[in-house]
């Protein structure tokens, strides 16, 4: 029907086809169809397709001239570092987004403990770390890892511990990445639980209160399970956030020391870009699709159930 | 009801059963205050930290002194940045850019959310569908095929799009547009159909219903979904990182991290103080627009 339509946009001529050109224009599907063109057109070609072209471009060699088939896959698994990338992505992912949904979790309940009318200082106050550009608040954790100057290891001096090498050793790397991207998601966790526990009936807890549930037994067997369907998502969603970050590593160890801290989406920049071999650049950030594609199965499923329940 | 909590122990002191539970309550109120201390001082440790740098001279800076105090408060770091072309360059374009897709953005997802929530069209809920998966596309996984695409597309046309800043109204809107789809999407649906049946029936066309009747509706719903598109752009890093390079195309926070490192040489002070005028809009904007702020954030996944 909409190709239909189409064509009878590229074919007016006569008078008798310009008014039946009036009519299929004024036709409700046409008009919805058109208001959603440009949508359409900006998906096709820069999204699907760049995505499909990283499928083709990932088969070609460094000068994109010969097909190469699996050959970047190949010479991937080869290297250790790429292995070692794997394995940065996925522990960074899972205890960043573990870390944010406890933190997010705690802070949530603690604001919502207070009393209504500070709630909304405290939350606005909370919620800074993730309304500040990311680019911008890691050049101020850089800063305060800073190898000579760092403001930390000030502190810590006083207790006559450290010098702590930030950024310097792999694992304070590891560690140092992960506490920014943690400081930076567990507030927007925080704004979704607090949500959530907004819409859990206080009758709930009365009736536990009375029967004489502690406030362990209240968070279990009340607020878990009426939130279960939120946090499932905040966490699918930031699971696929964290998993292609980009703006905390390259800031913070541009993918250093020796290559440790790299994740998919920083290695991908630096071969592709930094090394201008596009292809295998295309290769490294593909390896994200099986865990995005995952999440995202999950995320649909869950809003196209509410969907049917509405 | 935690207010009465807190007044609850005078009431009840005389009876002990109601007592203890509100006793509990008084404690957990304080408890939950000293944690928040606690998360807020974890929270606004980096931007206060970049305010107490950007007062301060590079003597002090490199100073074995207290980092955590200022001195000799000065404002010359910002005094310099703001009378340097250079970073107030990477400051204009900045803001070029971010409301250029800003009204890009409203122009292409407000008649697309209004045509999907109301005018059903073939493939219109797959449509829906897709929008809110592109949503879900990381821009880390398109930016190497569309940087090779437009190397291409300048080797057919001539035209040379990267290492411009205005490529970059090309690329924010794919990471803009759909989300502010999905949630306006989600606001047009919450529009009783009473009130669009009524003004069809009025004489009303298409286009009337969602100028006249929609957009003024859900104007809630559009400030979130602008806020949400100017901040997006506002903060976006791997785009402009990957597509421009000359000093005058470049955006505030490429900007700030390629021209005021210069070799091995940090300029803290001068740093601290670029990121902190480069944070101020999104802050500024969140200060006085919290509400849609944050309505626009969880919408996301509690609508549609």
């Amino acid at each position: 029907m909409v190709d239909a339509v189409l064509q009878g946009v590229q074919t007016p001529g006569a008078t008798r086809k310009r008014s039946s050109l009036r009519r299929t224009m004024q036709r409700k599907s046409t008009v919805a169809f058109l208001m959603a063109l440009p949508l359409i057109l900006m998906i096709a070609f820069l999204v699907i397709y760049p995505a499909l072209y990283s499928l083709h471009l990932a088969t070609l060699n460094k000068s994109m001239e010969r097909f190469v088939g699996f050959g970047n896959f190949l010479f991937l698994f080869k290297r250790e570092t790429f292995w070692k990338v794997v394995e940065q992505s996925c522990i960074f992912a899972l205890t960043a987004v573990f870390f944010k949904a406890i933190i997010g979790f705690t802070v949530a309940h603690f604001v919502h403990n207070v009393p209504n009318d500070r709630q909304r200082k405290w939350r606005g106050m909370l919620l800074v770390p993730w309304v500040i550009p990311p680019a911008m608040s890691c050049l101020a954790w850089l800063w305060l890892f800073d190898p000579s100057y760092s403001a930390f290891n000030w502190v810590l001096g006083i207790f006559n511990i450290g010098p702590v090498p930030w950024t310097g050793d792999a694992f304070w790397a590891r560690f140092s990445v992960i506490l920014v991207n943690i400081w930076i998601g567990a507030p927007f966790f925080m704004i979704m639980y607090l949500a959530a526990l907004k819409s859990v009936p206080d009758q709930l807890y009365e009736a536990a209160a009375i029967d004489g549930a502690n406030w362990w037994q209240r968070i279990w067997y009340i607020t878990l399970p009426m939130m279960r369907n939120i946090i499932a998502i905040t966490a699918l969603f930031s699971l696929i956030v964290t998993f292609a970050n980009f703006d905390i590593v390259q800031i913070l160890t541009q993918g250093g020391p020796i290559d440790l801290t790299h994740v998919f989406a920083t290695w991908s920049f630096t071969l592709g870009i930094q090394g201008n071999d596009i292809p295998l650049g295309a290769a490294v950030s593909l390896f994200m699709v099986p865990i995005l594609t995952v999440a995202a199965v999950f995320i649909l499923r869950d809003i196209t159930r509410r969907g049917n329940e509405s | 009801m935690t207010d009465a909590a807190l007044t609850a122990p005078k009431k009840h002191a005389a009876n002990p059963r109601y007592g203890s539970m509100s006793r509990d309550r008084t404690w957990a109120l304080r408890w939950s205050y000293f944690f928040l201390i606690l998360f807020a001082i974890f929270f606004l440790l980096p931007p206060i930290y970049m305010l107490i740098t950007s007062l301060k001279t590079s003597a002090e800076i490199s100073a074995a002194r207290n980092p955590w105090w200022v001195f000799n408060p000065t404002l010359e770091n910002y005094r310099e940045l703001l009378t340097s072309p250079q970073y107030l360059g990477y400051f204009r374009n900045s803001a070029i850019v971010s409301v250029v897709v800003v009204v890009i953005t409203m122009l292409i997802s407000v008649p697309a959310a209004f045509a999907l929530s109301r005018m059903k069209f073939w493939g219109s809920s797959t449509l829906a569908t897709g929008v809110f998966l592109t949503y879900l596309i990381p821009e880390t996984l398109l930016f190497l095929p569309l940087f090779k695409m437009f190397a291409l597309f300048n080797e057919w046309t001539g035209i040379q799009l990267i290492n411009r800043w205005w490529v970059l109204l090309i690329l924010y809107p794919t990471l803009t547009v759909p989300f502010c789809t999905w949630i306006m999407i989600g606001y047009f649906a919450s529009i009783p159909k009473e009130l669009d049946e009524a003004a069809l029936i009025d004489g009303a066309g298409w286009m009337q219903t969602l100028t006249k009747i929609f957009i003024p509706v859900a104007l809630p719903g559009l400030i979130a979904a602008t806020i949400f598109a100017f901040t997006v752009s506002w903060a976006q890093f791997l785009y402009p990182l990957a597509f421009t390079t000359s000093t005058e195309q470049l955006v505030l926070p490429v900007g700030i991290i390629t021209s005021l490192i210069k070799g091995d040489v940090f300029n803290w002070g001068q740093i601290m103080t670029g990121a902190l005028l480069g944070a101020a809009p999104p802050l500024i904007i969140y200060a006085f627009l919290m509400d849609y702020y944050i309505s626009g954030l969880t919408a996301g996944a509690t609508k549609g």
